[in-house]
């Protein structure tokens, strides 16, 4: 049973059923990598060990009544932005570090639902700002291909802990390239959904209406498995859209490689700072698709160029209003002995938020404020408006669009980029969100330094089961 | 519906124009709140009702309560107002311990009712229209408490979320008077569409004005925000004592200071809140957790279908119909329950041409009892039907004015019908010509001194005798018939 950690779900779930082997087997054997590898990868703020076996056990159980579903006793392990009832939530901060949530996200009360094992809460870049996970209150998360170098960011614990098979699929969230950015950097499938097709109740906000949940895993089957999990709509979710789920599981084959129209955007490969080695990897899949039989498109995005300053003017903008509720009174960080109500304020958060945290908040206040709201908000949501229509218009020519998901390979930790350094590595994800579409990270190859390169790929609306399948049949 | 179109009376005081301008915050009568499904109810423990999305725990996201919109439609119909069918809710940032999201979710851009009005009658009789610029609709903060503890304030979050329709009016008024008529109109009508309890004591109806001073002609002055007041005394005495203070900076060449006052009621001045560098800057942006209100003209046509007729049209139709002045229809339709009682007893007594004396009782006998027994007219021991039918026997001679004080006075405790009163306690009257007169002339026989003084011309001694007639009649016959009778007899 020493590589349980290397079946697929699939193989768990058919293993669980044929009773090769039990849930708690398979938990045990995951709580002991955490123990013997997390040391290095630090991927887990918390691990609920005691918790995780007692679900396991139920699922057994429930296996041997016979009343078990296809993910019961699975184990899962969720972002720590998701917040799980009676469990330390701390979405990376020093602000919630003392909260223990009192109630499930509905991405994890669904996960509940299905039987899945949670086998604990997963580091990532404090409220979810940033590329790196180098955020944390907790610290650096190490991607398993290379402990120097960075996971990615923010959904880096997720990640890190998939790539080291320390969980077998993970939850992530995904603002502005989240979820396809750590998975690129990882080696790792990452699906970030339409959104509204998971449901935001109990993902703690960043920027609200770009946050959208997403599977992470080791390959589109598994991380269909898990987003037939987490899709569907929440009346709790006033941006959840009443919509029929698909079962990604069951149209993993169902899209034809054969003829798929593959667009290609010129602007997106002639971006300065894309490197080398990633380009040639991207260019090689897309090669591999094209000997598949798709078709690849050349098409002209012709926003590119204001992606990034769109992005953070509203990412900031509503972050700074969804973070005021972190004022030190309900619960979470409270500083020692305030004087008065404006010291309890503006003591606990310049001491509860760190650095990136109160630097987003400052930007998105000043872009609110009187006098620059116009200038700055509302121009941003008309030119947010343009990029959408701008890729609306490229699907009328192509089913989707290919790009890397990052210019990069995963940096050194400590690397100290610059804030704008930092923004320019979001050149090719952010759009997806200010759109709203789908978009997943297939793992492509390596850079001479072994590590990972992802491509990207960008669907229309609700494409997600495409999106899966052409990943499936190229993986 | 305006009817006298006489110039208004001048308003000046001392040459100075007054300009009022009032936001009332009124709280809908939903059983559940805006945007969350925590109980609105009064007056239970601090933060029993206080769920999650009320506290706003981290991840949490607002749920609109339909019902809401609802009630803002009929408020919009009822000012005749223009409804926009796709409002917009916004964020209000600021910080405060009352506001646990760190921002209220209210309405800017879009609110989702425009422009009406209201028309008010003032004592002259005069009636003028005041505008309402717009009502949105809002979510209510926490309560704060700071005297309870020491050296800290307590925050019970129970109201936080109550769903609140803030009406802002145009800068109409110009007097106390019109303020106050205002204020009274908007009050009548949200209770009468059944909008809200407008309970001023609970807060379910809170007012704040806004006042300037300037010479006719100029443009407005700065004006100060006057706040939670929660009583019409209060408003009348808070804003007459900041016209004083306004008055007196402006007559000494000083100038006015843009603020908020809160109104002290013992020493009977206001004081400034909050100065202009503490002042917030909102940073209003479009909720991105809640979708635009979008209304189809269907639903507003079938709120429109259930709208009530309004008190305006209602005292209008009272005056026309039922005979009473403008005054009475004021009292009758001070709420919808009392004039649809009132109407009740109309057509029980016997229709429209009963209005007058039916109009007299209710607003007389009837409410004085009812306010005498602490009751609400909900739980009156006399019903519509019951009074009018009572007042059906004084029309038709069974029992005069008086006896029907004493046949009422029996219907409130025994919770009988007039009818049944009447004859049990044999309180009909005489009306038999035949009989009256025979009692006529004994007291005739027995007062031959009264009868002539009245042949020499004393008028009252005619009194006399008919009061020794009803005296004899146990009161028991119709002062009217006797009078008309002893004319007759007496020669």
């Amino acid at each position: 049973m020493t590589d349980l950690h290397r079946l697929s779900i699939r193989e768990l779930s058919q293993g669980l059923a044929d009773a090769q082997f039990s849930s708690r087997e398979i938990t045990q054997h995951y709580l002991k990598r955490i123990e013997k590898i997390d040391a290095q990868v630090k991927s887990y703020v918390t691990v609920t060990a005691e918790q995780a076996l007692a679900q396991a056990d139920a699922a057994d159980a429930s296996i041997k009544a016979g009343t078990a579903s296809v993910l019961t006793g699975i184990p899962v392990a969720h972002k720590d932005i998701f917040c799980t009832q009676g469990i330390k939530t701390t979405a990376g901060s020093k602000m919630l570090d003392n909260f223990i949530s009192p109630y499930d996200a509905t991405v994890v009360a669904q996960g509940k639902a299905a039987g899945l094992v949670t086998l604990g809460k997963l580091n990532m870049d404090e409220f979810a700002m940033g590329s790196t996970s180098e955020n944390s209150y907790y610290g650096a998360t190490a991607n398993p291909w290379n402990l120097n170098h960075v996971p990615g960011g923010s959904s880096g614990g997720s990640a890190a802990a998939v790539a080291a098979d320390l969980a077998p699929f993970a939850t992530g969230t995904d603002t502005g390239g989240s979820i396809r950015q750590p998975a690129s950097f990882c080696g790792l499938t990452g699906l970030k959904p339409t959104y509204g097709r998971v449901s935001r109740f109990g993902m703690i906000a960043y920027a609200s209406s770009l946050d959208q949940g997403g599977p992470m895993a080791r390959s589109a089957e598994d991380c269909a498995y898990l987003m037939n999990v987490m899709a569907g709509h929440d009346a709790k979710d006033s941006t959840s859209v009443e919509k029929e789920v698909d079962d990604y599981v069951a149209n993993l084959n169902g899209t034809s490689v054969k003829g798929l129209r593959i667009g290609i955007p010129k602007q997106y490969f002639n971006v300065q700072g894309l490197d080398a080695e990633v380009k040639a990897r991207v260019e090689e899949s897309l090669k591999k698709l094209e000997d598949m039989g798709a078709i690849l498109v050349e098409i002209d995005l012709t926003m590119t160029e204001s992606y990034v300053p769109t992005y953070y003017l509203i990412a900031p903008a509503e972050a700074s209003s969804n973070l005021q509720r972190f004022d030190g009174v309900r619960y979470g960080y409270r500083c020692e002995n305030p004087a008065d109500l404006m010291d309890l304020y503006k003591r606990s958060r310049s001491e509860g938020f760190g650095k990136e945290v109160q630097q987003r908040i400052l930007i998105g206040t000043y872009a609110l404020s009187a006098g620059y709201y116009d200038a700055y908000y509302v121009k941003a949501q008309k030119v947010r408006r343009l990029i959408q229509q701008d890729f609306l218009k490229a699907f009328e020519s192509v089913d989707v669009i290919a790009a890397p998901s990052a210019p990069t390979t995963a940096y050194k930790i400590g690397a100290n980029l610059s804030p704008v350094e930092m923004y320019l590595g979001d050149i090719y994800t952010i759009a997806v969100n200010l759109a709203g579409l789908p978009a997943i990270n297939a793992p492509v190859g390596f850079d001479s330094n072994n590590l990972p390169v992802g491509l990207q790929l960008i669907g229309n609306y609700w494409s997600e089961s495409q999106l899966l399948s052409v990943v499936h049949q190229y993986q | 519906m305006a009817k006298n179109n006489a110039k208004p009376k001048s308003n000046l005081i001392d040459g100075w124009e007054v300009v009022i301008g009032i936001e009332i915050h009124t709280q809908l009568a939903t059983n559940t709140k805006i945007f969350s499904g925590s109980s609105t109810v009064f007056g239970n423990d601090p933060n029993t009702q206080a769920s999650l999305v009320d506290l706003a725990m981290p991840g949490v996201l607002p749920v609109l309560n339909k019902e809401v919109v609802d009630l803002a439609i009929r408020f919009g119909l009822g000012i005749d107002a223009y409804i926009d069918q796709a409002s917009v809710f916004a964020r209000k940032n600021y910080f405060y311990p009352d506001s646990p999201k760190g921002y209220q979710i209210s309405q800017m851009d879009n609110p989702i009712v425009g422009l009406g009005h209201i028309d008010i009658q003032l004592e002259d009789g005069t009636v003028k229209r005041i505008g309402v610029t717009r009502a949105h609709l809002e979510e209510d903060a926490g309560k704060s408490i700071h005297d309870q503890f020491e050296g800290m304030s307590g925050i019970d979050l129970n109201r936080a979320g109550t769903p609140l329709l803030e009406i802002v009016s145009e800068p109409d008024m110009r007097s106390v008077e019109e303020a106050v008529a205002y204020i009274k109109a908007i009050h009548t009508l949200v209770r009468w569409l059944g909008i809200s309890d407008g309970n001023m004591a609970e807060g379910s109806f809170r007012c704040d004005c806004n006042v300037s001073l300037r010479r006719p002609g100029q443009p407005f002055g700065t004006r100060c925000e006057l706040k939670n007041l929660n009583s019409f005394r209060f408003i009348e005495q808070a804003v007459n004592v900041e016209i004083e203070r306004q008055m007196e900076i402006l007559e000494w060449d000083g100038t006015i200071d843009q603020e908020t006052r809160l109104f002290d009621p013992v020493k009977m001045e206001t004081r400034s809140m909050r100065s202009k560098e503490e002042a917030n800057d909102y940073r209003y942006f479009p909720d991105p957790d809640l979708l635009p209100v979008i209304i189809a003209d269907a639903q507003i046509e079938a709120i429109k279908a259930t709208m009530p007729e309004l008190p305006v049209a209602r005292r209008a139709r009272f005056v026309a119909d039922f005979g009473v002045t403008e005054y009475d229809a004021h009292v009758l339709t001070l709420t919808r329950e009392m004039s649809e009682f009132y109407e009740d007893v109309v057509k029980a007594a016997g229709g429209a041409t009963q209005g007058k004396v039916a109009a007299n009782w209710v607003m007389g006998e009837f409410s004085g009892a009812l306010n005498k027994a602490g009751l609400e007219l909900a739980d009156s021991p006399v019903t519509a039907e019951k009074l009018g039918g009572m007042i059906a026997r004084i029309v038709d001679n069974t029992i005069n004015g008086k006896i029907a004080k004493q046949v009422f006075g029996f219907m409130w405790e025994e919770g009988k019908t007039a009818d049944e009163i009447i004859a049990e306690k044999g309180l009909k009257q005489e009306t038999d010509t035949g009989a009256i007169e025979a009692i006529i002339k004994d007291v005739l026989a027995a007062n031959e001194k009264m009868v002539e003084e009245f042949k020499s011309g004393k008028e009252k001694a005619f009194n006399g005798l008919v009061g020794q007639v009803m005296k004899a009649a146990k009161g028991k016959a119709n002062p009217a018939q006797v009078n008309e009778l002893m004319k007759k007899l007496i020669g």
